[in-house]
């Protein structure tokens, strides 16, 4: 996911939000992971807005992309920082109204956003872990999630909705805890990456792993791999956007400039903005949580996990009610894998429904001011919140 | 033949005639279900669950709006994920004619569903068999308002060809009724005498053989 933050532009926000921290899984108590290793303690940064109800019907579980983090809304000082990363669908009023419901936003183990991930200090060795952190996944994100929801005594989780790697997450969600999960949309996601998805999170670990700097994972102490990771995010920002979206944005325009430099700086306003996002993003973003998450979401295979192969007998394990969307012009996650998952829906007669919006803004797309997302969420919500009450 | 009475004139006249077919309560899919007008009414009036698929992009976000569950997407290409027997009834309103392949929707539908409810309009009406008979070019009504050339109504269906391809297919009329009414239009009649001549649209309940 990209850096789309923008104010909402009626200036409604939840205002005034706090990170906060649930630690558990101490030692001798470590979470068991999906490949046999143990973690612990493990800390999962997390945000909630709006009330949670007497009945505690009306939790929402945001799930972020790849480098999302907990702050999904508001503002932690003041309204003229960045707002949080989905501000403009969650708050008084919006797509996921917080009048209405209690929604958390948790983060995810491997990041570098205030949960434990290669960054924490492993406290075996009071150093950080580097590539002594566990391989995790999105089996391991998730459990770490249901621990966080136990600590706030939930039992019943409303809707959980996230896109991309987010998406992932819900789909894990509601094969792993089907019991809990009402309604589940999953945007612009898939049970399983591409080759294609593969091959350009392959190139952005190459890009971190190739810089000097990034020495085995061990750079805590010295100089980062800064211009690796820069790289890596340059080449997630093309797989966000589309064709159609860069020649609109961008096209073959320069940067402060009548022609060409005829050497090799940023000559064109696309190099630029490539240069400007990976520029920003090593100011924020960790290179090993990049490698961690980027793998977790290439090993993440809900067929092979959950139906020997089969995604039909996969979502057999489901009982949630889905909105699944899409956006035409997402070439990272298309079309055609939301209407696989629909059809697996379909086939064990769960109750689905499937949006396709048309978007020129490639897999970015949910990310940015859409009418049309923002009402298919409301319109749905609203009916799976009527639903329980009946 | 049962006589069908109009649940309530907020909707299409055939959409009234349909709704007053559905037993309270059933799980019913609606093929090219539109912005959910049928649906949504049938949830509050008759307590049915059920969902839509709609190839529209607007009229489908229009209808999850609405709070219903409908999916984007091609009816051919939509009904045959659906398990056998899925639905008490699978509803294909005003579409028929513009289905390439006719006999192997009907079939699918009446495999995922225990009846289809199938409504088109009638083209041996009087007035395309004047237009035909008189002008000699193919017939444009209100019903049928285009031209050979441009329409989307590619299968040309009577009310008796109907009865026949059932009958051919295998299946089985359980209740028909011929409507006199104008394809959006609330208000509408009933035609007994002379259906297949003086009728706008024909609405037929399906089912299989055996049942």
């Amino acid at each position: 996911m990209s850096e789309y933050i923008e104010h909402d532009k009626e200036g409604i926000s939840v205002g005034l939000v706090e990170k906060k921290l649930f630690t558990f899984a101490a030692p001798p108590d470590e979470m068991v992971l999906e490949n046999g290793a143990k973690l612990g303690p493990i800390t999962i940064a997390y945000e909630t807005y709006g009330t949670l109800n007497p009945d505690k019907s009306n939790v929402v579980l945001i799930l972020h992309a790849l480098s999302g983090d907990s702050h999904a809304a508001g503002y932690y000082r003041n309204e003229s920082e960045k707002p949080g990363w989905w501000d403009i669908m969650v708050g008084p009023g919006k797509g996921i109204d917080t009048h209405k419901y209690f929604v958390v936003c948790s983060n995810i183990i491997g990041s570098c956003m205030g949960s434990t991930g290669p960054c924490s200090v492993n406290p075996k060795t009071v150093q950080p872990y580097a590539l002594d952190f566990p391989v995790v996944t999105i089996g391991d994100m998730v459990a770490a999630q249901k621990a966080l929801m136990d600590h706030l005594g939930i039992e019943k989780i409303l809707c959980v909705v996230g896109g991309s790697i987010g998406g992932m997450q819900v789909l894990e969600w509601i094969v792993r805890y089907p019991d809990m999960v009402v309604s589940a949309i999953p945007l612009a996601t898939t049970t399983k990456h591409s080759a294609l998805a593969i091959a350009f999170n392959e190139v952005a670990r190459q890009a971190i792993m190739a810089d000097p700097n990034w020495n085995n994972g061990n750079y805590y102490y010295g100089p980062k791999p800064n211009l690796g990771l820069a790289v890596a995010r340059m080449i997630g920002h093309i797989t966000y956007l589309s064709d159609e979206s860069m020649r609109l944005k961008f096209g073959r325009r320069l940067q402060d400039k009548s022609d060409f430099s005829f050497n090799f700086d940023a000559d064109f306003q696309v190099e630029s903005y490539l240069r400007y996002q990976g520029k920003k993003f090593v100011d924020r973003f960790d290179a090993n949580s990049f490698l961690y998450i980027t793998k977790a979401g290439d090993y993440y295979d809900m067929e092979k996990l959950y139906g020997e192969g089969s995604a039909v007998k996969a979502f057999s394990k489901a009982k949630a009610k889905f909105l699944v969307v899409s956006f035409t012009s997402d070439w990272l996650y298309p079309t055609y894998q939301s209407k696989a998952m629909v059809k697996a829906m379909k086939k064990n007669g769960l109750d689905v429904s499937f949006c396709e919006i048309v978007a020129e803004w490639g897999h970015d797309a949910f990310l940015i001011p859409n009418v049309r997302l923002t009402t298919l969420l409301r319109g749905f919500l609203e009916r799976v919140c009527r639903e329980t009450r009946k | 033949m049962s006589a069908a009475k109009p649940a309530n004139n907020s909707m299409r006249y055939d959409l009234q005639i349909i709704a007053s077919w559905i037993d309270p309560g059933s799980h019913v899919l609606d093929l090219g279900c539109g912005s959910g007008e049928l649906l949504k009414f049938l949830i509050n009036n008759k307590q049915v669950t059920g969902s839509g698929i709609e190839l529209e992009e607007d009229k489908v976000a229009t209808c999850i709006e609405k709070g219903l569950t409908v999916l984007q997407g091609d009816i051919n290409e939509e009904v045959p994920d659906y398990p056998d027997q899925t639905f008490d009834y699978v509803i294909l309103s005003q579409t028929l004619q513009q289905v390439y392949e006719p006999d192997t929707l009907i079939r699918a539908i009446m495999r995922i569903g225990k009846r289809g409810i199938v409504s088109f309009p009638n083209f041996s009406h009087w007035a395309c068999r004047l237009q035909l008979l008189c002008s000699g070019y193919a017939p444009v009504t209100k019903q049928l308002p285009y031209q050979w050339y441009n329409t989307p109504n590619i299968r040309v269906i009577t009310i008796k060809d109907f009865r026949k391809f059932i009958d051919d297919v295998g299946l089985k009329i359980l209740n028909e009724v011929a409507i006199n009414t104008h394809s959006q239009n609330r208000y509408g009649k009933i035609i007994r005498f002379l259906p297949n001549m003086r009728a706008t649209y024909g609405i037929f309940l399906i089912g299989n053989k055996q049942v």
